[in-house]
């Protein structure tokens, strides 16, 4: 049985709740999770103004409410499950290294940042930063598995090093901005200046997109390695035309003011 | 113990600890699957004097493949695991890569780990780069048609080699007859291969020579021309023919599976006896009595 947190009352400020964890709550009674210090705003309150808190923790955790002003929920989490049913806050599951956590709604900005390990999946949309690096810091995402159903805006996987970010919808401006490795995929269309800076690393669209000049075109030819992540992507539930298996991609590499080893594939029909 | 008229000689056919490995080959078409897994196949009938034993295992279709293009299986075979890790880096980088259109990847759940394409890798000259999805771990070798796709390691677990039967017959059209009828049946069960030419070997073996260098020669009291020759002939009268089916399976089960479908689709008129080969108990660690495989189904 999991435990329950259903939102009461809606925070009037961005309430800080990283206590929201099963690595915080996997020995606490529900009065003891109830008594969990946040911030609300810059006041230390129990968990229970907001929450009430019910059933019986087994390794997951259930959010009931519109949770789109809480912020930090599921951070530095190892293991265990999160399912939040509506919306959630900013920095949602930053800096987690394993366990899973599932958003029935929207996520908003910075969705998985630093993310080590694990997996998100957002049914709805999410907003910008999705499993980018801090500003200042050198390394995004080092590992896990990012899923947005919908559209994501700017920045997506922004210095990310490892790992896997999938956008079922259109991804805003700068996707994959100075990224170092890992995958990015978009089934919708991309804004402008994906992959400027990208050292290495991979971003599939199924659209065509508008390249940087520092990108210089290779060939269009058939990756036996997107079959892997179609496959993969069939079991997630995401919607995949099946002509996308026997197409062709552009191979576009760069970005040439950086290592130049950086690639972005867009389909190009069969 | 007779299958119809044929006799099933009260023996066993001693097989060995081996470590093998299964690979998973596909293309753009079954054609170029099945060229890259004839090509990683060939000279591999005998660990003795090709350093492996390799085979067919089956077709795979597109929808049930790694990466939904039509494959092939293949098993290989060798004494150890360094030694099978060789093997299939060699034989991986000559004949499956070069194939037009190929990828290529582990078909073994369990098993450990040996790296294949974490070295072979090193022919994209550093433009190689890997992927990683999920527990796998891919390797894209930039190549001539595009890519060549490879796991990054493959699993080897221990296996058996040298399970065989004998196919005695009054002729060599009767016994050939026979043993191709044995291997379409055979062929047809998974986990086994059968490494000789078109399933079947002629020129069966036995431990040493009267050559020092020679460690086999020729199973002399099998061998109906040497009948009167030898000291102790295997072969009764009007046994004229006799030809091997050699199988290798990942486990004993699969093994003795195959011995009994092949013995029983083998016991064909003209078939006077079925036998199998051993070297006396002493070498091999299993001991494969065919009373006992067919009476067990």
């Amino acid at each position: 049985m999991a435990l329950k947190l259903k939102l009461h009352t809606q925070p009037d400020v961005p309430l800080e709740a990283d206590c929201i964890s099963p690595d915080r709550f996997q020995s606490l009674s529900n009065s003891e999770v109830s008594a969990q210090i946040v911030f609300h705003g810059n006041r230390q309150v129990p968990l229970g103004e907001f929450f009430d808190c019910s059933g019986e923790f087994d390794g997951e955790i259930v959010i009931d409410g519109d949770c789109n002003n809480i912020k930090h929920i599921g951070s530095v989490m190892s293991f265990g499950k999160i399912t939040i049913e509506g919306n959630v806050g900013v920095h949602t599951g930053a800096v987690m290294s394993g366990g899973e956590i599932l958003i029935s709604g929207n996520a908003n900005d910075w969705l998985g940042p630093e993310m080590l390990g694990g997996k998100i999946t957002v049914k709805g949309d999410a907003g910008h930063m999705v499993g980018s690096g801090y500003r200042g810091s050198t390394v995004g995402m080092q590992g896990g598995e990012i899923i947005v159903h919908g559209n994501v805006k700017n920045e997506t996987g922004h210095v990310m090093r490892r790992g896997l970010i999938v956008v079922g919808g259109n991804s805003g401006d700068f996707t994959g901005v100075n990224m170092l490795a890992g995958t990015i995929i978009v089934l919708g269309e991309m804004g402008i200046r994906t992959g400027a800076g990208m050292k290495r690393g991979t971003i599939i669209s199924l659209h065509n997109a508008e390249m940087i000049p520092t990108f210089s075109h290779s060939c269009h030819y058939q990756p036996s390695f997107i079959r892997h992540y179609y496959k993969y992507l069939k079991t997630l539930g995401l919607n995949i035309d099946e002509t996308f298996l026997n197409g062709t991609f552009e191979r576009w590499c760069g970005d040439s003011i950086e290592l130049n080893r950086g690639e972005i594939l867009l389909y190009a029909g069969k | 113990m007779k299958i119809k008229a044929t006799e099933i000689v009260d023996t066993f056919a001693e097989a060995f600890k081996m470590v093998g490995s299964r690979i998973i080959i596909t293309a753009e078409t079954k054609e170029w699957a099945m060229a890259a897994a004839q090509s990683i196949t060939g000279f591999a009938t005998s660990v003795i004097g090709c350093k492996c034993e390799a085979g067919i295992e089956s077709e795979i279709a597109a929808e049930d493949s790694p990466d939904l293009r039509p494959g092939v299986s293949v098993l290989i075979f060798a004494m150890d695991a360094e030694s099978l890790g060789k093997r299939l880096v060699e034989r991986i980088g000559q004949c499956v890569m070069t194939c037009p259109s190929t990828a290529c990847y582990n078909g073994l759940e369990n098993g450990s780990p040996v790296t294949v394409g974490g070295q072979l890798r090193y022919f994209g000259d550093g433009n190689q780069s890997s992927k990683v999805m999920g527990e796998n771990k891919f390797w894209r070798i930039p190549v001539m048609d595009g890519e060549f796709l490879i796991d990054d390691s493959f699993n080897v677990q221990e296996s058996v080699g040298g399970g065989n039967i004998l196919i005695l017959g009054k002729d060599q059209k009767a016994t050939l007859k026979a043993a191709r009828a044995a291997t379409k049946a055979m062929r047809a069960l998974p986990d086994i291969i059968l490494p000789f030419p078109n399933g079947v070997v002629r020129s069966g073996s036995k431990v040493g020579s009267k050559y020092k260098t020679l460690i086999a020669s020729t199973n002399h009291a099998y061998c109906p021309t040497l009948r009167g020759v030898v000291k102790k002939s295997e072969l009764g009268d009007g046994i004229n023919s006799v030809l091997e089916i050699v199988i290798d399976g990942l486990n004993p089960e699969a093994v003795e599976e195959a011995m009994r479908v092949g013995m029983n689709a083998a016991a064909k008129p003209g078939i006077k006896q079925i036998s199998a080969g051993n070297y006396g108990g002493d070498l091999g660690q299993y001991h494969l009595k065919l009373h006992q495989i067919l009476g067990a189904a």
